[in-house]
């Protein structure tokens, strides 16, 4: 693609190409610190990274609300999450932004950025994504709801209960599904029976499509439209973006008991891809490059020395937060 | 709820033909004309997410009341009430809060059969995180909903489908409420204390009027809500009875009555002259359809005071 076909400045390019390459470097991070014994559960978003950060891009952030699951560290380092607050949840220290790290990391909620992921039940998020949306309508704002999910969670119930009611009521909502062909080891052709997820759709009365989630553009421009959608009062969008899981399911997993390793290791990267784009474009020289790695290395190092001494949280506030009270 | 509506316009209602029909109960009779479809929301037949969108609704300022036609239908929206909603306050470390209701008429005697008789409470009553509040009297029931609607965390409210039309009372025009977590002694008595919630104690109330011709007196208490359970008023009445008798409608295995038995016999023990015993439904499906057999499985005024006599009598 040439750059004067792309919707986006080279200000928001460059600044999209950092986020990617900061949300692979804190990925990688964090699997090296599971490795070491320090961080007790990591589910990679390598090889997700364009569609996630593409579409958060697309949409208002601080404004419209993101409703994410547990492979959404690209949607984290979109809404501004640093890599202190991600390494806090993945080494389960004390100030943890999410959940005080109550929870699983990339699990709690920032309610100034509207980021809501209440658990890792999967599928859940959909009808409260819903919800969110109906709010959003009843109320009469203009902010849209965004509810990212996996190939596996489109065959749970609730996904079909949510898209059912937000077609009847047109609410402003994307469904935003990241397809990389596996739910844990279970692959696409024993999950569906139809060829792609965004079929599915049009059986609720509104469209979907299916696009390629290494693009950063198609991805960028597509939420883009589905936004404007939404807040046109046109109702929601099904999303499908077809991307590659790079690594196994999480940190417990042995995906080298049912994945080809060859064929995976020929499958794109996106961050290759994007940066190829830039290249091409005059946006970036691989100096530029360069300079950009090891200037955000350095940062997830200085982060990580910060979250490895601190404390893990104080049981004085074991009990606080089951209840909302007056106090 | 009606007042409720009016007075706060962030209250919105959904469940199952709550809207033009007003509610197979017609508890939200009349509603839809007077606020309107925007606030009063007939949803597709899907209790997990009647319970999962209001639980989002909740997250981005709205107050929603959903109701589940019959609690015997709750089954599928469990996950979204015991696993989502009630971890939402802990689970984000106090930054969101899921200001719900959750409405279903629960119980039997009523020729429901299998599926429009059961007692559900016990499995939202074990939940860190919910409250679960159980009127018996359309007096407690307006100051209850009222409570739980303003109240700010997940309430399971639960309405015993026999006493919409079988118990009657007086209830003021005025904006009353009733604080969750205060049990209510109907009936005070110095001989045995008989702890009870739903329908049940509209007949053990019946029990103790006709006891007190027998010259037996009978403290009766309505739990009114079983979380936060009220123990504190459970063992004042026990420290003064000595003897404790707890009748509920739901089979008895892991019942309500099981927590409230231990928590007396922990915490009243010294005043305790016998054991603290449960009269329960039988442990057999709730409940069968044929008048026979539903008769056999519920609880009446004659097998409440048998069981009051065996105590008694210990």
């Amino acid at each position: 693609m040439n750059i004067k076909e792309s919707h986006l400045t080279k200000d928001q390019h460059l600044h999209v190409y950092k986020l990617m390459i900061s949300c692979r470097a804190i990925d990688k991070r964090v699997w090296m610190l599971n490795r070491q014994g320090k961080a007790a559960i990591v589910a990679s978003a390598q090889g997700h990274e364009s569609a996630q950060i593409a579409s958060a891009f697309a949409l208002e952030i601080g404004k419209d609300v993101f409703f994410t699951y547990y492979r959404d560290l690209g949607v984290l380092i979109s809404l501004g999450l640093s890599f202190i607050d991600i390494l806090q949840g993945f080494t389960a220290k004390s100030g943890e932004p999410m959940s005080g790290s109550r929870q699983f990391p990339t699990h709690g909620a920032i309610p100034d950025k509207k980021l809501i992921n209440l658990s890792n039940v999967v599928g859940t998020q959909i009808p409260q994504a819903v919800g969110a949306a109906l709010s959003a309508k009843i109320k009469g704002t203009d902010d849209i709801v965004i509810v990212y999910f996996g190939d596996g969670a489109s065959s749970a119930g609730d996904c079909h209960e949510g898209m059912n009611f937000a077609s009847i009521h047109k609410l402003p909502i994307i469904f935003f599904c990241e397809n990389n062909g596996f739910a844990i080891s279970v692959p696409l052709n024993q999950q569906m029976a139809n060829d792609n997820v965004a079929s599915r759709a049009q059986g609720y009365g509104f469209p979907g499509i299916t696009i390629d989630g290494n693009d950063v553009n198609l991805v960028y421009e597509t939420t883009k439209l589905a936004a404007i959608r939404a807040r046109n009062g046109e109702g929601p969008t099904l999303i499908e973006t077809k991307t590659n899981r790079f690594l196994p399911h999480t940190s417990d997993d042995d995906h080298s008991r049912y994945r080809n390793l060859d064929e995976l290791s020929n499958k794109e990267d996106p961050i290759e891809i994007y940066k190829m784009f830039l290249i091409d474009n005059k946006l970036l020289t691989n100096d530029m490059d360069e300079t950009l790695i090891s200037q955000i290395n350095q940062e997830v190092d200085s982060a990580t020395e910060y979250v490895e001494s601190l404390p893990y949280p104080n049981i004085d506030t074991f009990y606080s937060h089951i209840y909302k009270t007056d106090e | 709820m009606y007042e409720e509506l009016k007075r706060d316009s962030d209250i919105v209602i959904l469940g199952e033909d709550i809207g033009n029909r007003g509610g197979v109960f017609l508890a939200t009779d009349g509603f839809i004309d007077e606020f309107g479809a925007q606030r009063i929301i007939d949803t597709p037949l899907a209790e997990s997410s009647i319970a999962g969108i209001a639980l989002g609704a909740a997250l981005n300022g709205i107050r929603p009341i959903a109701e589940i036609q019959f609690a015997d239908f709750i089954w599928p929206a469990i996950n979204q009430i015991v696993g989502e909603a009630s971890k939402v306050h802990y689970g984000t470390f106090g930054q969101l809060n899921a200001p719900i209701v959750i409405r279903t008429p629960f119980g039997g005697g009523v020729k429901g059969g299998l599926y429009h008789s059961q007692s559900i409470e016990v499995i939202f009553s074990h939940t860190p995180g919910l409250k679960v509040v159980i009127p018996s009297t359309p007096y407690d029931a307006k100051g209850l909903l009222k409570s739980a609607i303003r109240d700010d965390n997940p309430v399971i409210f639960l309405e015993h489908k026999h006493t919409y039309r079988s118990v009657k009372g007086e209830v003021p025009n005025t904006n009353y409420t009733i604080p969750i977590g205060k049990a209510d002694v109907k009936i005070k008595g110095d001989d045995l204390t008989i702890i009870s919630y739903g329908l049940m104690v509209r007949y053990c109330i019946e029990v103790a009027i006709s006891m007190k011709t027998q010259g037996i007196n009978l403290e009766v208490i309505d739990l009114r809500t079983l979380r936060p359970l009220d123990v504190t008023t459970l063992v004042e009445s026990v420290k003064k009875t000595g003897k404790c008798l707890v009748v509920q409608e739901d089979t008895q295995a892991y019942g309500i009555g099981a927590e409230v038995a231990s928590c007396i016999a922990d915490l009243a023990f010294e005043y305790l002259d016998g054991p603290v015993k449960r009269l329960s439904g039988p442990e057999v499906p709730p409940m069968p359809f044929s008048p026979s057999l539903e008769d056999e499985f519920m609880l009446n005024e004659e097998k409440i005071e048998t069981a009051v006599k065996a105590l008694l009598d210990y």
